[in-house]
């Protein structure tokens, strides 16, 4: 994120206006965020620890668990080469219409899910464009396991992208320069030259559409069709779970979640550390 | 002037990026587009100017709009502490900011809901003076600034940081006191931030689904917010419905991040020169 400010932190002692203004921030924005965060684990391991594995291993779930991580699992290389493809593309040249093109790639980010689903719905769908053709030579892409994968990809498609565009924009060009000068060829320039300077951001954008893919529920809800055991991700059984009435089951599947979106915090505590020490 | 390229790749580069975007996004928002085309004008209205749909409009953007607003308020305040200040679980508050990008919204939909519910531990707190919170307008807003609060503290804290400390030291010379130094020289300075995360906070929570869905109690005229309804009309297999909703959803968003684009590198080049 932000490295040192150019004004040194003051500290707090003696100015009861600045630990007010701490107090203040940091008790409406701690709030807000940690309250969740305890509920989740506070609900899922209120009947003691029996009841919660009993939950995680319920057939449902972990069919539900194995779907997320098949779409997460699919998602996320795809993903990857298209963040590196499009942030070399954007950081290595000059070319019109730069801007637009971030503004596109970024756009599944800023619609709604929901809106992504159905769209993908009037392609792929029986009542879309290709869907009937399609239907006809064999493929199903509407209501399965599939469009799961599908959308789920969609949507998580510029998290590595984000990530690894404004390192190498920082990065420049001049590395890249030298390396095809000396004699390189461009992949050995990528992976020797290119790839290990951005090493860290692809990880941490790699882990963000983990949990993001793993997570998403809008789209996948519209897409799903939604049969229990058969095309419910963990998201999907969240809710079904959630309007059983099984308050601590859903939560434990919440559960997992939220400890996955821990993990990709304190890694991105740890890379900024170290690009903080490495400057 | 064309200047000989000394890197390869760019066509391959390209030309998958373009690829992967026509097949991921371009073409699905095109098909919704021009199903939407296929309507009369008759038609596509009496979709979006149904009462029940417009009432959805009027909840989501009332609600994304109280919700951005309290996140402003937030959001600048957090960034500054987190830049000016030294205080015990500072690096911790930094890291927790993220939280909201990285944990499901249907996650932080349940968690909210189960804790605002007038049994709930926050709930209990509200319910004595008659406030609900869950099942309720306020739950909408509680989860839109959920989801939406990193987008502020995110886009002010870098430019925060990369403040020239000379200019708040000429306001403190010149005898402005820390109130009206803020005011006077430094918002100026974060407006175009403010403003671009504010705008990404708002895009968000007019899309938002996953969170609010599980708070919002789903009444229609009440609490039914748009998104919700582009789900329902699917449900019920009127496709046609759901296109012409999706349809003006998205020309909202667009329509909304263009203009603040706008709006921002105009303010940039203001202050910038």
């Amino acid at each position: 994120m932000s490295g040192a400010p150019r004004s040194p932190r003051v500290p707090l002692t003696g100015h009861p206006g600045r630990l007010a203004l701490v107090v203040a921030g940091a008790g409406a924005a701690g709030m807000l965020i940690t309250l969740p965060l305890a509920a989740v684990f506070y609900y899922a391991l209120r009947d003691g620890l029996a009841a919660y594995w009993s939950h995680l291993v319920a057939p449902d779930t972990l069919h539900a668990i194995g779907l997320s991580l098949l779409a997460a699992g699919i998602a996320l290389p795809v993903n990857t080469v298209f963040g590196l493809a499009a942030a070399w593309t954007l950081a290595k040249f000059e070319f019109p219409g730069r801007r637009l093109l971030i503004s596109l790639i970024e756009l599944p980010l800023s619609i709604s899910p929901i809106i992504i689903g159905v769209a993908y719905l009037f392609v792929f769908g029986m009542q879309g464009y290709l869907g009937p053709w399609l239907d006809d030579h064999g493929v199903r892409l509407a209501f399965n396991v599939a469009s799961i994968v599908v959308v789920t990809t969609i949507v998580t498609s510029p998290y590595v992208f984000r990530e690894v565009l404004p390192l190498m924009l920082t990065q420049g060009r001049q590395e890249e320069q030298a390396s095809i000068m000396l004699g390189a060829g461009g992949w050995q320039t990528f992976w020797r030259v290119t790839l290990p300077n951005v090493k860290w951001a692809v990880i941490y954008g790699v882990c963000l559409s983990f949990a993001r893919s793993l997570g998403e529920f809008g789209s996948v809800a519209v897409v799903s069709g939604g049969v229990r055991g058969e095309t419910n991700t963990m998201t999907l059984q969240i809710d079904l779970l959630y309007h059983d009435r099984v308050q601590t089951a859903a939560f434990a599947v919440a559960s997992i979640l939220t400890s996955i979106a821990l993990v990709t915090l304190v890694l991105k505590t740890w890379v900024e550390c170290r690009e903080i020490s490495s400057d | 002037m064309p200047r000989p390229r000394v890197i390869p790749g760019f066509g391959l580069a390209l030309g998958g990026t373009l690829a992967f975007l026509s097949l991921a996004t371009l073409l699905p928002l095109g098909a919704l587009a021009l199903k939407t085309a296929g309507l009369s004008w008759a038609e596509f209205w009496g979709y979006v100017a149904d009462p029940r749909a417009v009432s959805t409009y009027r909840v989501t953007l009332f609600a994304a709009t109280v919700a951005t607003g309290f996140n402003i308020v937030i959001g600048v305040l957090a960034a500054w502490i987190l830049v000016r200040y030294e205080f015990p679980g500072r690096r911790l508050l930094d890291a927790a900011i993220d939280l909201p990008f990285a944990l499901p919204t249907a996650v932080a939909g349940i968690a909210l809901a189960t804790l605002t519910v007038p049994t709930g531990p926050v709930g209990q707190l509200f319910a004595p003076f008659g406030i609900k919170i869950a099942y309720a307008f306020p739950g909408i807003i509680l989860a839109m600034m959920f989801t939406s609060l990193p987008f502020i503290v995110r886009t002010v804290q870098p430019v925060l940081a990369d403040l020239e400390p000379q200019l708040e030291e000429a306001a403190a010379s010149l005898g402005a006191g820390p109130a009206s130094t803020f005011f006077h020289v430094i918002l100026p300075e974060l407006l175009p931030s403010i403003l671009a995360g504010g705008a990404l906070a708002l895009v968000r929570s007019l899309g938002e689904f996953g969170a609010v869905v599980f708070i919002a109690g789903n009444l229609p005229f009440k609490t039914e917010i748009s998104a919700l309804l582009i789900y329902i009309r699917m449900d019920e297999f009127d496709y046609v419905g759901a296109a012409a909703l999706a349809t003006v959803i998205l020309a909202a968003a667009l329509v909304l991040l263009l203009a603040m684009n706008l709006l921002q590198s105009r303010l940039y080049r203001r202050f910038h020169g």
